[in-house]
């Protein structure tokens, strides 16, 4: 387990300017691993960068050698003096970095808890990895294990569930009215990155026309074009209140543009189907009164502040169970990297060969009830003496005598040819294929 | 027929208790056990009563025991209904509690039955007491509806985002529930009281006898088209629409039960015990 190592540095140990100066492309991660790979003491590696963190997982036999390689590989590839950087790293070892691993692609470490792009990121450092042909035995359980985890705590945990930005919880909020929100019609009055934002979500989720209302009429044609709408003029606004289903504003606007009268009068006009305003201007566009109208519903900025507060709580709270399901992956982890080691596979090899030629013995002694006890200890003793003597070469073998460079390659090998993990429960044969 | 009562009360125990632990867990496995129950359930319960009517000839609604059991089998099976076509899974967390609940109050009623005068046969008598129950099974539904909706309602205006919150689907999904419910009873009932109506004209002579049920069924008939032309006419929706849903229970139970005890007139074999 020791021989697992990980090293680098995420948003947590290292500011913006040193990410940027150590982030790998997929090029750069390429060509890294085949040095990486070509390092005496390293077995195998795996190079993973986001913006948010730069890590190499490894395995190795010479510990510090493979440190200091994996440090001086970042330096000299990215040309960053190590002691700029050197303070944020983290190392972490055998479980610690298995754990880590898990937490990462789970998503328990990103900025934002929960998000779900890292496990794709993951993946496909994973799939440069063994393009490169720079992962062996151990990285790929590790790998295929670590989106196992990854999706079961996706599923088994809230820990994606719900937005956590201004923008989205008001597209969650508008299904909670709507349903779907396909065909529904769109006006923004006023513009801003948020409202914007919003907008974006929103005609990603196919709704509807999208109507752009601004002071400047300039500014709403351009709008307008983004998202092929129609722009209106501002004074337009109440006749379309009666049309539209959304209603995003955004203004600098001193006082109320909507008032609670001027919605009361439409919802006749539009057969009372419900109206949402989101309302993300400070200070506010629509009256609040507006949100005692029958099928009127108003969301002001700190209303949708307070539903990201509060799902981010959620998902912390999630947090904690995903971490359980952590520290057990992580001793189901351990208990199969042992079960690797050289003494577990030469006892399980005997025990194999042992138990086949125990049974074939009873089974042909009891056609040959005839013979003396004498004699059927001897053919007992000679099954026993046989299995021993073919078992004698393997296991010095594997012993170490004859295995050169990644003895875990060997193990498989044996452990594979022999079938001696068929014990293993269905999940694990599972991510095997 | 005692057993396949029994273990149809067993069954849709069981669903109950599924759908609980689904609102609380929200586990879709336990949706689904308790849909699949509520199938089994509702199987069971249909063995029963096809049983009592092929044993007697008659629909077994001659006293409480048989009317509430009936009843209870109609939400059961409208639901499941209704249920193809709309997926509105917390809904089984009121369904299922809610035929147990009747169910229990049936059994405290004796099965026993008087010797029905031969009232109860024909074609037209059976497409009556079926249709009116399924029509009021819709409404009764409409109603469970229209309290999802209120709840969610008030969590949306009140931005409270309490524990129905996530579990209640939107706002337009239960509303268009709702109305399909409504317009599912509501046609129900209309075909109801037509065959009633053809076959008091061929029992007593008279299509219309303003007996207390017939008037009070009209009054139903009445209430819901109300609901329904509001709704065509000038877009009635949301919570108008849910709370006049919850009302048109009220006066379904007085209807159903009330009339038979306050007023009496003939149906009165229904509630009989």
């Amino acid at each position: 387990m020791d021989r697992i190592l990980l090293i680098g540095l995420n948003h947590k140990t290292a500011p913006i300017e040193i990410r940027e100066c150590l982030a790998f492309t997929e090029d750069d991660t390429q060509t890294g691993l085949t040095t990486l790979r070509s390092d005496p003491a390293i077995d195998e590696a795996m190079i993973f960068s986001t913006c948010n963190r730069v890590e190499v997982l490894m395995t190795a036999r010479q510990i510090p050698a493979a440190i200091d390689a994996a440090k001086r590989f970042l330096a000299t590839t990215k040309q960053v003096p190590l002691h700029a950087f050197e303070p944020s790293l983290y190392l972490h070892q055998g479980q610690a970095a298995v754990r880590h691993l898990f937490s990462v692609a789970a998503s328990l470490d990103s900025m934002v808890l929960g998000e779900p792009q890292i496990l794709g990121q993951v993946k496909s450092a994973y799939r440069l990895a063994t393009e490169q042909k720079s992962s062996g035995v151990i990285l790929n359980r590790l790998l295929h294990r670590t989106f196992f985890v990854a999706k079961r705590i996706r599923t088994e945990t809230g820990i994606g569930d719900h937005a956590v930005s201004i923008s989205y919880a008001a597209i969650e909020l508008g299904r909670k009215i709507f349903g779907q929100l396909n065909g529904k019609q769109v006006l923004m009055v006023g513009a801003g990155e948020m409202a914007e934002l919003a907008v974006d979500h929103l005609v990603r989720h196919r709704t509807g026309r999208v109507f752009v209302a601004n002071r400047t009429f300039e500014r709403a044609v351009a709008l307008a074009a983004k998202y092929e709408g129609t722009p209106l003029h501002f004074e337009e606004i109440s006749n379309y209140l009666s049309k539209v289903d959304i209603i995003i504003t955004s203004t600098g606007a001193p006082g109320y543009l909507i008032r609670q009268a001027d919605v009361k009068g439409i919802m006749r006009h539009r057969r009372n189907r419900p109206l949402f305003f989101i309302d993300i201007a400070v200070p506010r566009d629509i009256d609040p009164l507006v949100n005692q109208v029958n099928n009127a519903y108003v969301y002001d900025i700190d209303d949708l502040q307070e539903v990201v507060d509060d799902n981010i709580e959620d998902r912390r709270r999630e947090a904690v169970k995903a971490a359980r399901i952590v520290d057990e992956a992580v001793v189901q982890f351990r208990r199969w990297l042992e079960s690797q080691g050289v003494v577990p596979t030469i006892k399980a090899l005997h025990a194999k060969l042992r138990g086949v030629a125990e049974a074939e013995v009873q089974k042909t002694l009891g056609q040959l009830a005839h013979l003396p006890p004498a004699d059927q200890q001897a053919i007992a003793r000679m099954s026993e003496a046989m299995v021993k003597k073919i078992l004698h070469d393997p296991t010095q073998f594997l012993k170490g005598n004859g295995c050169h460079g990644d003895r875990a390659v060997y193990m498989d090998v044996a452990r594979r040819l022999f079938k001696l993990d068929e014990q293993l429960d269905p999940t694990e044969i599972k991510d095997r294929t | 027929m005692q057993i396949a009562f029994v273990a149809a009360l067993l069954i849709y125990m069981l669903s109950a208790a599924a759908y609980c632990a689904y609102l609380f867990l929200q586990r879709n496995t336990l949706q689904r056990l308790g849909e699949i129950l509520l199938m089994a359930g509702f199987g069971a319960h249909t063995l029963a009563i096809g049983w009592a009517f092929a044993a007697t000839g008659h629909v077994p609604a001659n006293n409480l025991h048989e009317t509430l059991s009936i009843v209870a089998w109609s939400i059961a099976g409208t639901y499941l209904l209704m249920g193809i076509r709309f997926r509105l899974k917390i809904l089984g967390a009121y369904v299922a509690p809610l035929t147990v609940f009747i169910l229990f109050v049936a059994i405290q009623f004796p099965r026993s039955t008087v010797q029905p005068d031969n009232l109860l046969q024909g074609v037209w008598l059976i497409t009556h007491i079926v249709t009116i129950f399924m029509g009021y099974a819709a409404f009764i539904l409409a109603a469970g509806v229209g309290v999802l909706y209120l709840l969610q309602e008030r969590n949306i205006k009140a931005k409270t985002r309490g524990f129905f919150f996530k579990r209640l689907p939107s706002l337009d999904l239960l509303d268009t529930t709702g109305y399909a419910c409504i317009v599912f009873g509501f046609t129900m009932i209309t075909i109801g009281l037509i065959t009633g109506m053809v076959y008091a004209k061929a029992v007593w002579g008279r299509f219309w006898t303003w007996d207390p049920k017939e008037v009070w069924s009209a009054v139903i008939w009445i209430f819901y088209a109300v609901l329904l032309h509001e709704r065509l006419a000038v877009g009635w929706r949301g919570r108008r629409t849910a709370i006049m849903a919850i009302a048109g229970v009220g006066v379904l139970l007085f209807t159903f039960l009330g009339v038979n005890f306050l007023l009496k007139g003939h149906h009165g074999q229904f509630t009989q015990w």
